[in-house]
């Protein structure tokens, strides 16, 4: 019983990224957040708690400064807080999944929640691939979840509009966003969450080989910069900008 | 090397994606195999040229959804060494968890793919672009409208086959229909509104260009929670959807960093805003400074003017 969240840190929307030496500056990111979509994990598994579904373990992978959004998450509620400490950005999917896996697995929770995607790469393989390293279901695009012994309701984006599914522990939701209001930390809370333990594992504590990644970064660069684009002023320049689209574009 | 390519359906029919995934696989060479979920779309798939086999997989579980019991199901159907999916919301599920119970890696969204494998995707909401190095065997999603499409000719032997793992998510109810509409996700042409559409039924005039166009209508984030008939399925942006259609056109759009995120890859960006200063003129290719209320009415006319012609 109990629910795990999966964080990641991810740079702030408003951060700005610069690229030196082929290389994405992480140094000069100045603020680091929970990624958005794994908000709305963490504000739904604070609400299966209430409802009387155990403790909420949050559980991170990633290097020492990501030990700040389970504090995060600590004042809202979080339980148990539960880094796995790795470099940043060396590892593939497999050996990720594999972390989270083991390390959802210490922590026994039976429900475990994720963004469907991170703000970073935007990629969406971990929730689908750390429920298949664990044998459970999942069910992604999830906007609200309630249970009943181990039956889970959750209203879902399926491929064919929005649907309600029942699915039995275990399993792992991927969070979209719905109209669930985020709580806010107060400042009873964030004095606590600053004395919450952190319990610190390595990939040797987890019994995981981190050796061989499968995946390596080339470079980074800074996107294209587009030719600065025309401008024209009132509803009269339609013709001329349909024209364009039509036969410069080639779009219309 | 030979490649497998997860076909992607819509409304029971083969995805025009799924000749850009073999588009794709075509330029490193090898066999191509097509696996149809469901077995929808086989007959189509088999006539993509360049495919040597479409194996249609036929079962209970492809009745409804569910990401594991169809991974289940057609992993075992997996040979080879690269492993190709559609990167919609689930063509990444399914190809993670494909790419799990393979064991191999997945790298998601690629725009770009060449030999060694070297792949690349745009990171941080398109403000940086990443290349990596990823050794086979593997599973990657690639963007939509960023390869080439395979044509047509070919003739494919297909085979069918029974496998069906069980269901372990139940649908109990469908709450709300996927829309009748082309979805923003999967349109060449979008026509997007804003807060500065003023009302929710103001969107009929976003919806005559549309039809005008065959396009898709999108909204920003203000629209979708200022308005409840504005339904999140049609966001665009860093809580949305990302998208890169040929030719994007915002109206009463501000260009907020978080819409720019899920839009500014798009081929062509037209602008419609009355404010002169709005930051989407910045990444906008043409921009025409007027209310909608002005610049519609124009536009309409115009397009059913050269649409007709
Ligand atoms: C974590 C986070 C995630 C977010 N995710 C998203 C997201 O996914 N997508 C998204 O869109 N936003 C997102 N946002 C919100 C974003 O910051 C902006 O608030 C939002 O995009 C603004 O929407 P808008 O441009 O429609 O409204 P506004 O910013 O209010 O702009 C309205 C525009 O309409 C113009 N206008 C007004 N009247 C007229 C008229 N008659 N004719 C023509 N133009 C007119 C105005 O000049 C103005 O530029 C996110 C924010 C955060 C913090």
């Amino acid at each position: 019983m109990g629910v795990a969240v999966l964080l990641k840190q991810v740079p702030d929307t408003t951060a700005k990224i610069s690229v030196t030496g082929g290389r994405v500056d992480e140094s000069s990111i100045t603020k680091w957040s929970i990624s958005p979509y794994d908000e709305y994990a963490l504000e739904n598994a604070i609400k299966l708690k209430e409802s009387g579904y155990g403790d909420v373990v949050v559980i991170t992978c990633g290097p020492a400064r990501a030990s700040k959004c389970l504090t995060e998450a600590a004042a809202v509620g979080a339980d148990k807080l539960i880094h796995v400490v790795t470099e940043s950005g060396s590892l593939d999917s497999i050996q990720i999944q594999a972390l989270l896996s083991a390390a959802v697995k210490e922590s026994s929770c039976d429900v475990v929640m994720c963004g469907k995607q991170a703000a970073d790469t935007n990629s969406g393989s971990t929730g689908p691939g750390v429920a298949s390293a664990l044998g459970y279901s999942c069910v992604g695009a999830v906007t609200e979840v309630s249970i009943e012994g181990n039956v889970i309701s959750a209203t879902r984006l399926g491929p064919l509009g929005l649907e309600e599914v029942e699915v039995e522990t275990p399993c792992v939701f991927t969070f979209d966003k719905g109209d669930t209001e985020l709580r806010r930390p107060n400042v009873r809370g964030i004095m606590m969450a600053k004395k919450k333990p952190i319990d610190s594992l390595t990939s040797d504590d987890l019994g995981v080989d981190t050796s061989n990644s499968m995946v390596s970064v080339e470079s980074h660069s800074s996107p294209p910069e587009k030719p600065p684009g025309q401008k024209f002023v009132g509803a009269e320049s339609v013709p001329a900008v349909v024209n364009m689209l039509r036969n410069d574009a080639n779009v219309i | 090397m030979s490649t497998t390519v997860i076909s992607e359906s819509s409304n029971n029919s083969l995805h025009p994606i799924t000749a850009q995934l073999v588009g794709a696989a075509s330029a490193l060479g090898g066999s191509i195999t097509i696996i149809c979920p469901g077995g929808i779309g086989a007959t189509d798939a088999a006539q993509i040229s360049g495919v040597s086999k479409v194996i249609s997989v036929e079962g209970g579980c492809f009745n409804t959804y569910d990401c594991i019991a169809w991974s289940e199901s057609l992993s075992p159907l997996v040979k080879d060494d690269l492993i190709l999916s559609s990167s919609s919301a689930m063509g990444r599920e399914l190809i993670s968890s494909i790419a799990a119970t393979k064991g191999v890696p997945v790298v998601q969204d690629v725009t770009n793919l060449a030999e060694g494998l070297l792949v690349t995707r745009s990171i941080y909401s398109g403000k940086a672009i990443e290349e990596v190095r990823i050794s086979s065997p593997c599973a990657i999603s690639l963007r939509t409208n960023s390869f080439e499409a395979a044509g047509g000719g070919g003739s494919a032997e297909i085979t069918t086959v029974n496998v069906s793992r069980d269901i372990t998510v139940a649908v109990k109810q469908a709450l709300t229909k996927a829309g009748e509409r082309l979805d923003v996700s999967e349109a060449d042409i979008i026509i997007s509104g804003g807060r500065g559409m003023g009302e929710p039924s103001n969107f009929s005039h976003l919806y005559e260009v549309a039809d005008a166009l065959g396009a898709a209508v999108g909204a920003s984030r203000a629209a979708v929670d200022t308005w409840d008939d504005i339904p999140h399925s049609m966001q665009v942006g860093q809580t949305g959807k990302t998208v890169t259609p040929n030719l994007y056109i915002a109206v009463g759009i501000s260009g907020a960093i978080q819409h720019l995120a899920g839009m500014r890859s798009s081929k062509y960006i037209l602008a419609i805003n009355k404010d002169p200063e709005a930051p989407i003129f910045s990444v906008a290719d043409y921009g025409i400074v007027a209310t909608w209320e002005e610049a519609l009415p124009v536009l309409k006319d115009q397009l059913s003017e050269i649409l007709s012609s």
